[in-house]
């Protein structure tokens, strides 16, 4: 008896080393050893004599909990939790012993972050050999770079939409630019959506730049800008393509009496004086505009063309007007009574 | 040079002697955006600029530069990422030094295109050892210095006593001589290993 003692003892030392989180179980299934690491997950009691499955419970495979058929499952890979919370998840193999008994060897698996958290383990914990230490070396390696790499990309991302937004952005004015201009018209009849292009000059702009100077100039476009954003909604899109030149194109416009009443709000607006310093700023503008629904197959270079002839018909009419085009204003006939 | 490098350098002088220096250091070398990125690759000779740029500012030749860099990196606390990396290597200072062969290793495992030179250590009596630094590319970093800088970081980590001595090399080559008095002089730093 003494001898078979020695010999268990000598047994659970040998595995204290080569695998810290095991246990021995006698033929009914009680715990005869445990190894240091598992019995630092019972808060260091000692687990001699308890029942190894009021511990643990066998997750899978749901081979019953009889040692007969523990035994019978040597070799198998086993899932095992603990009883008590956290409830850690660990994966077991089992082998017989020649007295009835068996070996359990347990490990984490991808838990043991969580678990040497939970347990407070060190390198102690694991045998000399065990590569877990190895895998949480590369698991906080891993999480820096990463974090390097994801605040990169947040940067450079940051960066691309700066540069996009400047590239499409006139910057006196805070509208969009000439380059935004075949983008939107595009986008739109890829949607096949209905809108209005509608071309805007200003009138006797020039003559506010020459008698009161460019910072006059520049005050006056700025409070063009205001008034175009606040008679257009926000899904149209507001464009100077050049010095005086505006091009406002309106979605979901198919109506040519709306567009001719938001044509005259528009003009309307401009003409009211804008204060520059001690001086009144008298400015008015001239639309031409086409609308997509005109066409059965909306073109972008088309629309501009005929947006581009209105503008003209409509300059040709005096300053102030405005005109929607229409196919007869190609052939040079008279211009349209209505917009 | 792997950018990893040369934001380690950035986050020394930023950290050691202010954000302003280095503000002012990227400017007159004329490195715009004035941030390093860890994850883009740069010129060797940007890293130069730098550390020539350092050496005159700080009036320091570059070997103690180098050297007050690989302490920085252990010893600074405003992350400790690489330290606590560094203690995975083993439980005491001697575990430690014999993993160091391993570290250009590891380095790869984390970040592939990393290229650290390679490490060998040699017991020549009990509590003598000596570190050979490879660098098969050299560059205008003689790691040896920083390897110095960052073992006497890491022996007051684990709390032991040593004597380093850089013994010269030539050709990408260094020798550090490595000489334990104590392996536990002193209560080391607290290291645990979950994820903190």
């Amino acid at each position: 008896m003494v001898r078979q003692n020695n010999k268990a003892e000598a047994l659970g030392g040998l595995l204290d080393i080569l695998c810290p989180m095991h246990a021995t179980l006698d033929a009914t299934g009680h715990i005869t050893h445990a190894g240091p690491t598992l019995n630092k997950l019972f808060a260091g009691q000692d687990l001699t004599g308890r029942r190894f499955l009021e511990l643990l419970e066998l997750r899978r495979p749901r081979i019953g909990t009889s040692m007969d058929q523990l035994r019978r499952a040597a070799g198998v890979k086993l899932h095992f939790a603990l009883r008590v919370p956290p409830r850690t998840e660990l994966k077991g193999v089992l082998a017989p012993l020649p007295d009835g008994g068996v070996v359990v060897n347990l490990s984490f698996g991808i838990s043991v972050v969580e678990a040497v958290r939970d347990y407070a383990l060190t390198s102690a914990d694991f045998a000399a050999t065990d590569l877990t230490v190895e895998m949480l070396y590369l698991v906080e390696a891993k999480s820096a770079a990463m974090e390097a790499s994801r605040k990169l990309n947040l940067r450079l991302q940051g960066a691309k939409l700066e540069a996009e937004e400047q590239a499409f952005t006139d910057t006196l004015t805070g509208l969009r630019n000439r380059r935004a201009l075949e983008p939107v018209l595009g986008r739109l009849i890829e949607a096949d959506e209905a809108f209005a292009l509608v071309n805007l000059d200003l009138d006797y702009f020039k003559r506010v730049n020459d008698t009161l100077g460019h910072a006059a100039g520049d005050h006056v476009l700025q409070e063009v800008a205001r008034i175009l954003l606040e008679e257009t909604r926000g899904e149209d899109t507001i464009i100077r393509t050049g010095g005086d030149e505006f091009v406002l194109i309106l979605a979901r416009l198919s109506d040519p009496e709306r567009l001719s009443d938001i044509a005259i709000r528009l003009i309307e607006r401009l003409e009211r004086p804008i204060a520059f310093q001690d001086s009144e700023c008298r400015i008015s503008g001239s639309i031409g505009a086409a609308l997509s629904r005109d066409y059965d197959r909306p073109d972008i270079a088309r629309m501009m063309e005929d947006a581009d002839i209105a503008l003209y018909a409509a300059k040709a009419r005096g300053r102030g007007c405005h005109v929607l085009f229409t196919p007869d204003l190609r052939h040079g006939g008279p211009v349209p009574q209505r917009a | 040079m792997h950018g990893l490098i040369n934001r380690a350098i950035e986050l020394f002088v930023r950290d050691t002697y202010g954000r302003r220096m280095w503000l002012d250091l990227s400017r007159r070398l004329d490195i715009g955006p004035a941030e390093f990125e860890a994850m883009l690759d740069y010129d060797d000779a940007v890293t130069d600029r730098v550390l020539s740029d350092l050496e005159r500012l700080l009036d320091k030749p570059r070997c103690d530069l180098l050297e007050d860099i690989g302490t920085y990196l252990v010893s600074h606390r405003n992350d400790g990422a690489l330290r606590r990396l560094l203690r995975f290597s083993g439980v005491d200072f001697v575990e430690f030094l014999h993993s160091l062969d391993d570290l250009p290793a590891r380095a790869r495992l984390a970040v592939s295109d990393l290229e650290l030179p390679q490490l060998e250590l040699r017991e020549h009596a009990t509590q003598r050892f000596s570190v050979t630094v490879r660098d098969p590319r050299p560059g205008p970093i003689r790691f040896g210095h920083v390897l110095i800088g960052l073992l006497r970081a890491m022996a007051d980590d684990y709390g032991a006593l040593v004597v380093l001595e850089h013994r010269g090399g030539r050709d990408g080559t260094e020798i550090i001589a490595v000489q334990l008095l104590e392996v536990r002089f002193a209560e080391g730093r607290d290291f645990v290993l979950g994820v903190v």
